[in-house]
């Protein structure tokens, strides 16, 4: 199953690659991950998605738990949560491709950020699966180049990740 | 205003602090200026090792024989990386350790500058945490948070690496009298509701069994692990790193388990009904296949400090997650305010079970061999010494036959490295053992593969004066490979006999100690008692043993517990 775990940890160097040396040291997968300091400039926040069995996420969330630099660390996909991953899409667009990308762009709520006169740069953001779906939608030979942050994420609600 | 200190004075200083009584190292450049405070002291004591591996074992020697943390003192460069066997071996089995280490100027990090090498990178998969100091004003509270780590929660080894230009730099020495770290608050105490479940549990088995482990060494939870074991009347087996957890002279003790376990303990681990994991983590040289040991059913009950142990390997019925001394100290009052008690009857039939289980005798061997059988050196070692020895060894055969024969009745007494199997970790973990345990009689039991691995620290014993004796089980082979060719690869024994070997008697008396060669079986006693009368002496013994003997019982690889090779 797909989890988005999210982790605060302390922003000093080296957390990161603790982090990274973990997934890679035990064999676990990591999909995604991003990060970023806080309001608060000690903090890091980080956005994990991974793929793995209840067992597998369940060490997971442990051993991340055990790096003596993580604050705080929740499952957002055990609740209620929001999710979002920016998207920047190069697209190859003449003549009446022009009109046609456009188009699914405001379908799919993007912003063209970018113009040549052979080629459109769209903003996407959204779930990972709603850029997935973009993507789908464009010939693959049209597609110049894509740069995605990663899924961010949140608790709806009362569920607040802080110290 | 008050007067600065220098970064390598506060690094002693700091030790100094910590009460650190010796520190074991290896000069070299970059920590010139932290040699250089050593010496113009004498509190803490340097003892000089002749390899950085042999630094690092010996004060995880220090560390496992006190309830102290050790310290060990390395150079930049190749004195970290001949470190880094020395720190993975103390982080496999949770020993707590600080390891200084010393770097190039904070300037030259980067650069491929002389003897640097990403230190913090090659050590982070083997430390518990590590760091590198950029700045003089958060050395000391570095190095009190590095204490702090290494002895606290699941212990384990913390390195801190101190560039050349830190040590050099001046500042203001005020030495934190506590840490508090918002990222890392080991848990101390269990969830009563659970410690409360465990207590029904057992109290309701019929066919219980308690297995602890290397934990239960670690928060001294010897005396309570024994308490309840005796109030319950349950029987107990230890894990390798668990040893002397339980007086292995007691009834209750079935003896060993795991790949060489006994086979009353590996059979009882197998079929009990509740099964109490005490400070030990299932892994697969104790329980061998988990689908095999899922095939029967039972309850289990883990306390362990470490939440990452708890249903790693195996599904547990009732996790406490604490420190395992707070929680079996809870479980014993509970279960003596209990009404409820246990079923004796039904315990008397699963102690008959167990007994006649150890009719099978799984430890016997030719106690009338022409040559010199390893068990009997071993069980003559423990006649000798009358079991109060402190016992290290090194990786092998001989290692089994230790553990096995040697009976453990007090914890920290028995030294070897479980986790990671480093051969020549015995002779310098050995002097570790001998400085924190001056009055102590200390012996090494190896192999003549494992001993060459460290051999140098022979040198080392012979400058401070260590009267280890060496118990060199030579047969000739790397004993534990050639078994393993022998009983899966067709008796091709590949690489595994040790040619060339040198003359160990000649040897030690060249290091200046005494050496002594052992080949029939009648003038085992005699020796081992005279080369422990020789009080002041480093004695080598080198016992001339059967080649071809095996340990037994062994779980082959893959296998389940109840299905043992036996004799
Ligand atoms: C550093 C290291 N290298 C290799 C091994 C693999 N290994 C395990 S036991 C063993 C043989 C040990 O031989 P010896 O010390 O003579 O002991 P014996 O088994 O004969 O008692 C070897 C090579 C190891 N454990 N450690």
């Amino acid at each position: 199953m797909r989890h988005i775990i999210s982790l605060l940890m302390e922003n000093e160097a080296g957390a990161l690659s603790r982090v990274a040396g973990l997934f890679s040291a035990r064999g676990y997968n990591i999909e995604s991950l991003n990060v970023a300091p806080t309001e608060d400039p000690t903090l890091s926040r980080m956005t994990l998605v991974t793929i793995g069995s209840d067992e597998v996420i369940e060490q997971i969330t442990k051993q991340l738990n055990k790096l003596i630099e993580v604050v705080k660390i929740v499952d957002l996909s055990e609740g209620d949560h929001i999710e979002r991953e920016l998207m920047l899409v190069k697209i190859r667009a003449i003549d009446s491709d022009r009109d046609e990308v456009k188009r699914l762009a405001d379908i799919f709520r993007g912003n063209i950020i970018d113009v040549t006169d052979k080629s459109y740069t769209i903003e996407l953001t959204g779930t990972s699966s709603k850029l997935d779906a973009f993507l789908a939608t464009i010939e693959r030979n049209m597609i110049l180049e894509t740069i995605r942050t990663g899924a961010s994420g949140l608790g709806r609600g009362e569920r607040i990740l802080k110290l | 205003m008050s007067v600065e200190l220098t970064g390598a004075e506060i690094t002693v200083r700091c030790l100094q602090e910590e009460g650190v009584n010796y520190i074991f190292g290896y000069p070299g450049g970059a920590v010139l200026f932290i040699y250089d405070e050593l010496f113009k002291q004498d509190k803490v004591k340097h003892i000089l090792v002749r390899h950085e591996q042999a630094a690092l074992h010996a004060a995880d020697g220090y560390a496992r024989s006190s309830k102290n943390v050790g310290v060990a003192l390395v150079t930049s460069g190749p004195g970290v990386t001949n470190a880094v066997t020395g720190i993975a071996t103390a982080y496999m089995d949770s020993i707590p350790l600080v390891v200084i280490s010393g770097q190039v100027p904070t300037a030259a990090i980067g650069q491929d500058a002389f003897q640097e090498v990403d230190t913090v990178g090659i050590t982070r998969p083997c430390v518990k945490h590590n760091f590198l100091v950029k700045d003089i004003t958060e050395l000391a509270s570095t190095i009190k948070k590095a204490f702090y780590i290494a002895s606290s929660g699941r212990p384990g080894p913390v390195l801190v690496d101190i560039p050349k230009d830190v040590t050099q730099q001046k500042t203001v020495f005020a030495y934190p009298s506590s840490v508090s770290m918002r990222s890392y608050n080991p848990v101390v105490d269990g969830n009563s509701r659970q410690i409360k479940k465990a207590a029904q549990l057992i109290l309701s088995a019929k066919r219980p069994m308690i297995y602890s482990g290397g934990g239960v060494i670690l928060d001294n939870a010897s005396d309570a692990l024994t308490e309840l074991v005796r109030l319950l009347n349950f029987p107990c087996t230890n894990t390798l790193m668990g040893l002397g957890g339980y007086p292995a002279t007691d009834k209750r003790f079935v003896g060993m388990l795991g790949m060489h376990g006994t086979y009353e303990a590996n059979m009882a681990m197998q079929y009990c009904d509740v099964l109490i994991a005490v400070g030990a983590r299932f892994d697969d040289r104790v329980i061998g296949n988990p689908k095999h040991f899922y095939s029967e059913e039972r309850k289990i009950i883990h306390i362990d400090i470490d939440p990452s142990s708890i249903s790693k390997r195996v599904k547990v019925d009732v996790p406490i997650v604490g420190s395992v001394s707070e929680v079996l100290k809870e479980l014993i009052k509970l279960i003596k305010a209990s009404r409820e008690e246990t079923d004796a009857h039904a315990l008397k039939e699963w102690w008959k079970q167990i007994d006649l289980w150890r009719e099978r005798d799984c430890l016997r061997y030719d106690r009338t061999s022409a040559v010199i059988k390893p068990q009997m050196v071993v069980e003559k070692l423990y006649a000798v010494t009358k079991g109060d020895a402190f016992i290290t060894s090194d990786v092998g055969q001989h290692q089994m036959w230790a553990a096995q024969f040697y009976q453990f009745d007090k914890p920290r007494r028995w030294i070897n490295s479980g986790g990671l199997g480093t051969m020549g970790f015995g002779l310098p973990s050995a002097m570790g053992v001998q400085l924190a345990n001056p009055k102590g009689v200390v012996a090494c039991i190896t192999g003549e593969a494992s001993i060459q691995m460290c051999i140098q620290e022979l040198s080392t014993c012979k400058q401070y004066q260590l009267p280890l004796k060496i118990i060199n089980l030579n047969n000739r082979y790397m004993g534990m490979v050639r078994q393993w060719q022998e009983f899966f690869h067709g008796n091709r024994y590949s690489e595994s006999y040790m040619n060339a070997l040198p003359d160990f008697v000649k040897l030690a008396e060249s290091y200046g100690h005494v050496g002594m060669k052992i080949e029939k079986p009648e003038d085992v006693e005699a020796a081992l008692k005279e080369a422990f009368k020789l009080k002041e002496r480093l004695v080598f013994m080198d016992f001339i043993t059967d080649q071809t003997e095996n340990v037994f019982p062994m779980v082959p690889g893959g296998k389940g517990l109840s299905e043992m090779i036996l004799v």
